[in-house]
C-alpha cells in the first residue's frame, strides 16, 4: 500500500507530514523528492545500502555513421544535432528512450552508461527508509524516481514527492494508493492545490487535504475544500515553536503536544483512504 | 554565402531579436543573390534545447554566419562544429545589420 504525500506548492510541509506519519504508522519512508531529498535529516537515517542509478545515453558510432542525420530528426528532445562533423549528443536533454538506436539505417548507435545519481537504503525509529539524490546538475530525475518505486516492499509505504505537479509527481503518483495533498492558507497555496487536486482527481487517486500553518478558523483553503466535498484530514496550526523543532531537524512527534495531530490524521488516513 | 538574423519581425525593416533559439523570425541573407528571406523560427515552441533546434534549422538552410543577440552554449557548440561564424552587433534594424555586413562593419564574436 503505497500513500504518496505531494503539495502542489513547495515548502507547504510534505517533509513534516510524510516523515511523522510514517513514524507515527510505522510506515516504510521514500523520498521521492530527489532534486532535494531532506526526509533522512529528520529521521536521522543511518544509511546501509548504496546504489548508483544509471541510464543509457546514445554514443555514435563515427566510423559506421553515414550521416544521414535520420536519429537527429526523430529526436523529440533535440539531444541530437546535425553538424558539419556528424552528429552531436547532448547528454542532459536524452530521456533515453532508444528511438535513435531504432531509426538509425547503418547501427551506428550504441548506447553508454551515465550514472544521474544513488539510491540510499536504510534504517531509523524503526522503520526503513530509502531515498533518491539526484546528481547535481542533472535534470531529469524520473529514472530515480522509478528504480525506487518499483522495488518498494508490499507493506505501508509514505512517499514524500517531489513539489508541484511535474513529470517526477505523475511519475509518483503512478504507484499511489491513496494521496495526502499538504497545502498552507495562502493564495498560492491554494492555486496549486488546485493543480495538485486536478492531477490526482484525473488519475482516480482517493485523497485528503492537509492544512499547514492554519491561523484562523476560516480560511481558503476550507472554503474550496468545502465547495469541491474535499476531505481535511488534519489541520497544523501556525504555531513558532514547529518551526523550532523543524529548524532543529526534530520530528514533532518528539514533542507530546503535537502527537494527537499524527494520531488523528493517521486515523483519518485509515478510514477515509485506505478502506477503499 | 548566407547569413540568417535572428528577427522579431519578417520586413526589412523589422529589429533584430536579441534571443536566438526562441527568436520570432530568421531573416536569411543571400550575399550572391542579394535576396533576403524570411523563415519562421520552428524551435520557438520546443520545450527544450530551442537552441540546438534553431542551430540545426539554419544548417538545414546553409547558413554560413548568424547574426544575434545572446547564443547559449548547446548552440554556440553545434554552429561552430560546422564552422558557422557569429555577429553580435546589438539591437539594429535587419537593413542596417545587412548594409553593415556588406561594409565589413561586422565584428566577428569568438565563441
Amino acid at each position: 500500500m503505497n500513500i504518496v504525500v505531494l503539495s502542489g506548492k513547495g515548502g507547504t510541509g510534505k517533509t513534516l507530514v510524510s516523515t511523522n506519519l510514517a513514524v507515527y504508522m510505522g510506515a516504510n519512508y521514500i523520498d521521492t523528492d530527489v532534486e532535494e531529498p531532506n526526509g533522512f535529516i529528520f529521521l536521522k537515517s543511518v544509511v546501509e545500502e548504496t546504489a548508483y542509478v544509471e541510464i543509457d545515453i546514445p554514443d555514435i558510432d563515427k566510423q559506421k555513421c553515414v550521416m544521414c542525420f535520420k536519429c537527429v530528426d526523430f529526436c523529440e528532445f533535440n539531444a541530437l544535432a546535425k553538424t558539419k562533423q556528424g552528429v552531436l549528443v547532448f547528454d542532459k536533454l536524452c530521456h533515453s528512450c532508444g528511438g535513435c538506436k531504432i531509426v538509425c539505417p547503418v547501427d551506428a548507435v550504441n548506447y553508454k552508461k551515465k550514472n544521474i545519481g544513488i539510491i540510499e537504503k536504510g534504517k531509523a525509529n524503526h522503520i526503513k527508509c530509502i531515498r533518491g539524490v539526484l546528481n547535481i546538475g542533472e535534470p531529469i530525475a524520473v529514472p530515480i524516481i522509478k528504480e525506487i518505486l518499483n522495488n518498494l516492499d508490499d507493506t505501508l509505504n509514505m512517499i514524500d514527492a517531489s513539489p508541484g505537479t511535474s513529470c517526477n509527481v505523475v511519475k509518483t503518483l503512478e504507484y499511489a494508493d491513496a494521496a495526502i495533498l499538504v497545502t498552507e492558507p495562502t493564495k498560492f497555496g491554494l492555486h496549486d492545490l488546485g493543480r495538485a487536486v486536478k492531477l490526482v482527481e484525473d488519475l482516480n487517486i482517493p485523497f485528503g487535504v492537509v492544512i499547514n500553518r492554519i491561523t484562523e478558523e476560516n480560511n481558503i483553503i476550507k472554503d474550496y475544500c468545502k465547495e469541491n466535498k474535499i476531505h481535511i484530514l488534519a489541520e497544523i496550526k501556525h504555531d513558532k515553536n514547529v518551526a523550532v523543532l523543524y529548524s532543529k531537524g526534530e520530528l514533532l512527534l518528539e514533542d507530546d503536544r503535537y502527537k494527537e495531530i499524527f494520531e488523528s490524521l493517521s486515523n483519518k488516513v485509515k478510514e477515509n483512504l485506505l478502506c477503499k | 554565402m548566407k547569413i540568417a538574423i535572428s528577427s522579431q519581425g519578417k520586413e526589412k525593416e523589422s529589429l533584430i531579436d536579441l534571443r536566438f533559439g526562441r527568436c520570432t523570425y530568421f531573416q536569411i541573407y543571400d550575399t550572391d543573390t542579394e535576396k533576403l528571406t524570411a523563415i519562421e523560427n520552428s524551435a520557438i515552441s520546443s520545450t527544450g534545447g530551442a537552441g540546438i533546434q534553431a542551430a540545426n534549422l539554419l544548417l538545414n538552410e546553409n547558413v554560413d554566419a548568424v547574426v544575434t543577440g545572446i547564443l547559449g552554449p548547446n548552440a554556440v557548440q553545434v554552429l561552430k562544429a560546422s564552422d558557422v561564424k557569429f555577429f553580435t552587433p546589438g539591437i539594429k534594424k535587419i537593413s542596417d545589420i545587412i548594409s553593415d555586413y556588406k561594409e565589413n562593419k561586422l565584428e566577428v564574436k569568438e565563441y
